[in-house]
């Protein structure tokens, strides 16, 4: 159903008219022009489109936009503050923890919303979170390092 | 392209027309497509270094190559080789990679290549340049080019240090019209920024979400194309009925020959058109499926080749006190890659401008040329960030699907596969089969090996192991193309073609051998060998894994395997613990050892090593391609498992000191081990031996029964 649709899009407010089913995903990339969040699957199953509803990491490829309708989306764009790298994005630049970098944005999402719910998780937190999340160069070592180091980093105080 | 020049590709050719650049233009070769191995050691790059650099007038260097960064790191070690010959800081090269209109010709980013063969040539382009530059500031300094030295990108007189010239003020922008031949690039003992580990170039783009891949460009008025598909290959478009799809407002239908297109200015809109599309297709009959496969694989193979031949085998069976016969299977299994193939093509003036993910982007020049009706000079392709490749990004359909629609409606045209179109149109490792003979001596000396692999192809098959009496025989290649019919899908090249193949069956018969003997595995390979090469590797990988000797199966789940790839050497550790009541396989630690010769970058060969370990983990244990006759019944990843984070092992990555020796490729040796290994300390473990990939639960379970 065509509709308004208002919601908070890194922190400022955004008002669309659109088909209220379509998934965030194809609003994100193609009607508001932020490609960072990527597709990968279509159904929800590799976490390339991962992006943040409130303090949930989600699934944008299998979110209708009515559902984030009055809610606060970050995606990847939104991170950096002033310029200045997020922790999690310093640790996956410092540590490589990527190659071809199709997955990161979603890897980094994802792992954002562990902070928020788990400052200081240990080792096995962080797999079973990252769990659902795919990557195919297998830079899984290094996200796991990263996200360790993001999470020293901010000392339990995740943005 | 770094920070400094992150400018899309459209922004950055009009720079270069607005700074007055004059791009060398060559004529591209035609060349079909072929196996790298067989390629002469230099193809026909351009000789004229102004086709690989450009020293501006702010200082910077462009470095322009054919090559493409898929993930693996090109973008960061060419530009450390062309920082190193040219004696400017790395930080101040920007690399310009996969672009047919302004990098010079290069074939394809694949094989491992990059660093081992395309090194070289950029190495002498960048040295000449730098003698040129040399010999510019000795005219200008008057002084004799010995008494000059140089240091990021400034040339001082040594006898007097306060004279000094920039190569951006002797070049001032220009092209440089003088050239010099013969001129030596430098010596391994003089490297200061090979063999260190840099910033990656791509970095800041990828973790900003700011990196383009093709999917990512994005043009005013552009419509996304959702195409028609058959159910299987080999079935024929009988009727179809678009009339639903039209009545969905902004939607157009292109029916041109073989090809339907829905579009739509929103690709969720055209996805959802397509499914209004019925069509009826005649499908041919499955004669095969993921089972019989093999039986037909093996009959239907084309007549097979002696590659390797010595000694006499029945000479070998004579004295052999124990023969082995073995078979090993792999199954298809896919790329993968979470990038599907995509493309947008846009025309402009009579000429079509391509955005590819792709491995090949001068390949796709040719095929948009003749699949969409371009003259070649007419065809551009640009490969911004591919979202890995692993060998199957180096053709592109959707390219010439992406051209052909832009064509007809006179528009921009974006074609992204979904899930689906990426798993049956990919081009798969090929399900292979590799019977080998083999016996062993009273003193546990292999004394004969005879070898057949059908349809994996030849790479790497020959016998590293000391075998007087040997013979190496391949049916098939990777490529899959003789006879037609063999496979019923497009099959192609795989991280490492053949090699992952080749290595689980001779690493599994090789371990078959020592426990029948009795002897250790590690003993009995360095029993039964003599290159000392692979005798390093493999004693750097079992020290650092801490391998104590005992027969198999000891119950610890350990296991070992040793590989050479091109030039390069691998030997792997693992433990795995398997549950014996579900089938399922962890593996807790791997050590993978490798001597690439010459290390260009040593933190990005320890990426790869990481990546190829946990990449393997796949072909090892899940990744199998169902199907049923030419439909591909996998479609997407809840069916086709690729490796979690939950999989990973613990990692360690040796790599093996060996400047001696010239730079080979890192990228694909260190996955051929990961069939072998774990086969190998599944067995050290349980005492079951699995000669099938993938290694899954049932497989494991039936092997138990046994």
């Amino acid at each position: 159903m065509l509709r308004k649709v208002s919601f908070t899009l890194n922190g400022k407010p955004v008002q669309l008219t659109v088909d209220d089913e379509r998934m965030l995903l194809w609003v994100l990339r193609y009607d508001l022009g932020l490609t960072g969040t990527r597709f990968g699957c279509g159904e929800g199953l590799c976490g390339a489109c991962t992006v943040i509803v409130d303090k949930d990491a989600v699934r944008s490829c299998s979110t209708p936009i009515k559902d984030v309708a009055g809610k606060r989306v970050l995606t990847i764009e939104g991170l950096s503050r002033n310029g200045d790298l997020h922790p999690l994005q310093q640790a996956f630049l410092k540590v490589n923890a990527f190659q071809c970098g199709y997955c990161t944005s979603g890897m980094i999402m994802n792992a954002y919303a562990l902070l928020l719910r788990k400052p200081r998780p240990t080792r096995a937190e962080i797999v079973r979170a990252m769990d659902d999340n795919l990557c195919r160069c297998g830079s899984h070592v290094r996200i796991l390092e990263a996200i360790e180091t993001a999470a020293a980093a901010t000392a339990g105080g995740a943005r | 392209m770094s920070d400094a020049t992150s400018l899309n590709r459209r922004d950055f050719i009009v720079s270069l027309a607005g700074s007055g650049l004059v791009v060398l233009f060559r004529a591209d070769p035609l060349f079909p497509f072929q196996e790298p191995g067989r390629l002469p050691a230099r193809p026909s790059y351009p000789g004229d270094f102004n086709a690989y650099l450009r020293i501006g007038a702010d200082g910077r260097t462009m470095c322009f190559v054919g090559k493409v960064e898929l993930g693996q790191g090109s973008k960061t070690a060419l530009a450390q080789l062309c920082a190193e010959e040219l004696d400017v800081a790395y930080e101040t090269v920007d690399m310009v990679m996969g672009d047919t209109e302004v990098c010079p010709w290069d074939m394809g980013t694949f094989g491992s290549l990059t660093v081992r063969q395309f090194g070289p040539v950029l190495r002498a382009a960048v040295a000449e340049a730098r003698a040129v530059l040399l010999k510019l500031a000795s005219e200008k300094l008057q002084v004799p080019v010995d008494r000059l030295a140089v240091k990021d990108g400034v040339v001082t007189d040594t006898g007097n240090r306060t004279r000094s010239v920039t190569y951006a003020k002797l070049v001032q922008g220009k092209r440089i019209e003088r050239h010099l031949e013969g001129v030596p690039v430098k010596q391994v003992t003089e490297y200061t920024v090979v063999g260190k580990s840099v910033a990656r170039k791509d970095a800041l783009e990828k973790v900003t979400g700011r990196a383009k891949y093709a999917a990512d460009m994005q043009f005013p008025g552009t419509l996304h194309a959702r195409i028609v598909r058959p159910p299987a290959h080999g079935a024929t478009l009988k009727e179809v009925e678009t009339g639903p799809a039209e009545r969905i407002t902004g939607v157009r239908v292109v029916r041109d020959r073989d090809l339907v297109a829905v579009l739509h200015e929103r690709p969720d809109v055209a996805q959802q058109a397509r499914a209004l599309v019925t069509a009826s297709f005649d499908i041919p009959v499955a004669a095969v499926n993921d089972t019989t496969i093999f039986d037909h694989l093996v009959k239907a193979a084309p007549e097979s080749r002696v590659i390797a031949e010595s000694g006499n085998l029945q000479e070998g069976m004579r004295v052999a006190s124990s023969v082995f016969d073995g078979t090993y299977l792999n199954s298809y299994v896919s790329h993968a890659a979470v990038e599907t193939h995509s493309a947008i093509a846009r025309i402009q003036d009579g000429k079509v401008t391509v955005w590819v993910s792709t491995q090949a982007p001068f390949i796709v020049k040719t095929q948009v040329a003749e699949g969409a009706g371009f003259p070649p000079d007419n065809v551009r392709v640009i490969t911004p960030y591919v979202g890995a490749g692993f060998g199957g990004k180096t053709g592109a359909m959707q390219a010439v699907e992406a051209a052909r629609l832009a064509k007809i409606t006179g528009t921009p045209v974006q074609v992204v596969w979904d899930r689906a179109e990426e798993f049956f149109f990919d081009t798969f490792r090929p399900a292979a089969v590799v019977r080998i003979q083999s016996g062993l001596s009273s003193a546990n000396k292999i004394c004969f090996w005879d070898y057949k692999v059908y349809c994996a192809g030849e790479r790497e098959a020959k016998q590293f192991y000391d075998a007087p009496n040997q013979r190496t025989a391949s049916s098939g290649g990777w490529q899959g193309q003789q006879p037609p019919g063999l496979h019923p899908f497009g099959v192609g090249p795989w991280r490492a073609p053949s090699v992952n193949t080749n290595t689980f069956a001779r690493e599994s018969h090789v371990d078959i051998m020592a426990a029948e003997a009795g002897v250790d595995p590690v003993a009995f390979r360095v029993s039964n060998l003599s290159d000392q090469r692979m005798l390093r590797v493999l004693s750097a990988a079992t020290d650092r894994f801490g391998w104590t000797p005992k027969r198999a199966p000891s119950g610890r789940g350990v296991g070992v395997a040793c590989a050479i790839y091109l030039g390069t050497y691998v030997a792997a550790c693992a433990e795995v613990e398997v549950d014996k009541a579900t089938g399922h396989v962890q593996v807790r630690r791997v050590v993978l050892a490798q001597d690439e010769g010459v290390i260009v970058n040593p933190e990005g060969s320890r990426q790869q090593m990481e990546g190829g370990i946990t990449m393997g983990l796949g072909y090892a244990l899940t990744e199998e391609v169902r199907f049923s006759g030419g439909e591909v019944l996998t479609k997407n990843f809840d069916t086709y498992e690729i490796p979690r984070f939950s999989w990973v092992p613990k990692i360690e990555a040796v790599l093996i000191e060996n400047p001696g020796v010239p730079a080979s490729g890192c990228g694909e040796p260190p996955i051929v081990c990961m069939g072998a290994v774990i086969a190998n300390a599944i067995f050290d473990a349980v005492g079951a031996r699995l000669t099938q990939l993938p290694m899954n639960p049932a497989r494991i379970k039936a092997a138990l029964k046994t």
